[in-house]
């Protein structure tokens, strides 16, 4: 009934095409194609969106400062904005993943996951760092190296959500559920803690600086021309997207695609019967948070590299503004959380560019209009844009 | 006498603090249909939810084929031949129709073997079969009923315990769904079946329960049951 209703508005089905995977067509189709057109139309619609914004704002102030002119300044700073609202949006999307995996499977919001982030992040330092002083860094192979650090991130944030899923939330399964919540903030307390000390021991210091200025290729610019205008775009920001299209793609085939994936589906929609088919819930549980980890890790070792230094702090704010964005897309729902990402980071980037124009605003206001999105979204739209589309029928 | 199939052995179940089995004894034969009959809350569905591992029970004993199964996780019971299609079908509604059958398969790992039972499934129920592509939820009440049993008939269990599949259904799809259980245990499997009507169970059953308040009130055949005053009285709503 309810999707002949939608049938009727050719919006709506545009939307709804671009937001529900298929589930029939080739596989070239279904887990490569429609992926990539979904990230395409998510960004094209999101630039588009703010972009009219910005005119808009240029329109309504056209001088916010003296001898400023705020068309000018739109016209100049657009396609860097979009750039690095694009890099910074993935970052977010994929932290933002594993916030809506596990909140899929167990109705619960691992507070601990800024903290697996941050793990990610040390991680790729402590291998980038140990590949350099082993003094191959100039030597590997660029693909390879990033490759290499990358996965070694992956590999121990997703162990890393395992092991506190069994020590710190599995436990508590059945307790009421305001218990398991503050589980998770004592162990992003603990972790935050721990790798502070540790680096305190290891190194002396705990601001850990990726040695990126080591690279040729990773220390200078990309000059890339839009017309009159040119940006430089930093390589990190193409490895950022390279490696988020890679893994987001590989996701989608993973939901979707395999026996796995269907079994976390099954989970998330009804645990119990779930495990009537002979799935094993729990080790499902585990699958989820290792993969929801694996992307932590990878967007805290990108975001590192773009930074340049990591703290043990340093979680928190993007761990924040990614459950923004989760939130956002609608909470449990995948989809939701590359679009939710995508949004936050843009919408970050276009702040960025266009607070400082203003008196009495800048640059440090924007986290505020960012958190203001998720106010705003959770009075009027707790569902999210995409909301958690459970049609049950009883 | 020859071993049962599925046995329960004084089984006590709790919900918290609320007592839902008080000792239950019941057993059933290779082949057979039993059914349980019984008021709301008389305990019926937590017997299945029992034998297949979601309820605990706090003592008492359940044995599949001589083994004991007590306090086995649902995943465990399943993979030794139990299936439980459970009470309001519990479809997976984001799943496609394909997909909650594979989900179904889910300890069996050779695509052809899959294949091969889901024509079984749309050789009972050839509605399934159009309906593939199409996500769970979207199904009407009588194909989510057709879907539930065919996914748990994808894991070729030995014993199939039916959790009130004619509830909410016109009694033209009821008749249906108990053609389709006779069908289902005449290709040789056991089948435990829990039914508010009273009256088609006995019908098709060899053997009966009747559950009272968490208590097996009265057992016998369903010929005998059929005629005891009591249960015409309680269950077939007869004078």
């Amino acid at each position: 009934m309810e999707s002949s209703r939608k049938a009727a508005n050719p919006l709506r089905q545009l939307v709804g095409w671009f937001t529900t995977p298929p589930v029939t067509g080739h596989w070239s189709y279904r887990f490569i194609l429609y992926p990539l057109l979904q990230i395409i139309a998510f960004i094209s619609v999101i630039a588009l969106f703010l972009s009219a914004i910005a005119y808009l704002l240029a329109f309504l102030f056209p001088e916010p400062r003296p001898n400023i002119l705020l068309l000018q300044q739109v016209n100049r700073q657009l396609p860097g904005m979009i750039i690095s609202g694009i890099s910074i949006g993935f970052v977010y999307a994929m932290i933002a993943l594993g916030y809506t995996l596990v909140y899929g499977v167990l109705k619960f919001i691992n507070f601990a996951h800024s903290e697996i982030f941050m793990v990610g992040g040390v991680i790729g330092f402590e291998v980038m760092r140990r590949i350099d002083d082993a003094g191959f860094i100039q030597t590997w192979n660029p693909v390879l190296l990033i490759t290499t650090i990358v996965l070694a991130a992956m590999l121990s944030s997703g162990l890393l959500a395992v092991f506190i899923e069994r020590v710190a939330y599995r436990p508590l399964r059945n307790a009421p559920r305001l218990i398991p919540l503050i589980s998770a903030i004592g162990v992003s307390f603990f972790l935050t803690d721990f790798v502070r000390a540790a680096q305190a021991l290891i190194r002396n210091d705990f601001n850990l600086t990726y040695p990126t200025n080591d690279l040729e290729w990773l220390r200078g610019a990309i000059p890339v021309a839009f017309g009159e205008v040119t940006v430089n775009v930093k390589p990190t920001s193409i490895i950022i997207v390279l490696g988020a299209v890679v893994t987001l793609v590989a996701l989608n085939f993973f939901v979707n695609g395999t026996k796995l994936g269907r079994g976390i589906r099954a989970v998330s929609q009804d645990q119990a019967t779930a495990g009537l088919m002979g799935i094993n819930v729990n080790r499902m549980i585990s699958l989820t948070f290792f993969v929801g980890g694996a992307f932590g890790g990878a967007a805290g070792t990108l975001f590192g590299m773009n930074v340049g230094t990591i703290t043990p702090y340093v979680g928190f704010i993007p761990g924040v503004k990614a459950f923004t964005a989760a939130v956002l897309g609608g909470i449990g729902n995948v989809t939701g959380a590359l679009l939710g990402g995508l949004t936050i980071g843009m919408l970050e980037a276009f702040l960025q560019g266009l607070l400082v124009y203003f008196p009495a605003l800048g640059q440090r206001y924007t986290d505020i209009f960012v958190f203001l999105i998720l106010i705003l979204i959770l009075i009027f739209r707790p569902s999210g844009l995409l909301g958690e589309r459970v049609d049950e029928k009883v | 006498m020859m071993a049962a199939l599925l046995e329960l052995k004084n089984v006590h179940t709790y919900y918290g603090h609320i007592h839902a089995l008080k000792g239950v004894d019941l057993h059933i034969n290779q082949g057979e249909i039993v059914t349980l009959i019984g008021s709301n809350g008389a305990g019926k569905s937590t017997t299945l939810r029992t034998i297949s591992g979601i309820a605990r029970p706090k003592r008492g004993q359940v044995f599949l084929n001589g083994k004991d199964i007590t306090g086995m996780k649902p995943h465990e019971v399943t993979a030794l031949g139990v299936g439980h299609v459970p009470e309001g079908r519990r479809i997976f509604p984001l799943l496609t129709v394909q997909e909650n059958l594979e989900v179904g398969a889910w300890n069996v790992t050779d695509k052809a073997t899959i294949n091969a039972r889901m024509q079984q499934c749309f050789e009972l129920f050839p509605r399934l079969k159009e309906r593939l592509a199409q996500k769970g939820g979207t199904l009407s009440g009588g194909e989510q009923q057709m879907l539930a049993i065919s996914r748990a008939l994808m894991a070729q269990p030995s014993v199939v315990l039916l959790d009130e599949p004619s509830m909410g259904l016109s009694p033209v799809l009821v008749e249906g769904i108990f053609e389709i259980i006779k069908r289902i245990n005449a290709d040789g499997t056991t089948v435990l079946l829990v039914e508010q009507n009273a009256q088609m169970a006995l019908q098709i059953a060899q053997r009966g329960y009747v559950l009272q308040t968490g208590i097996v009130a009265l057992q016998d055949s369903a010929e005998m049951l059929i005629q005891d005053e009591t249960v015409r009285k309680v269950y077939l709503g007869e004078n």
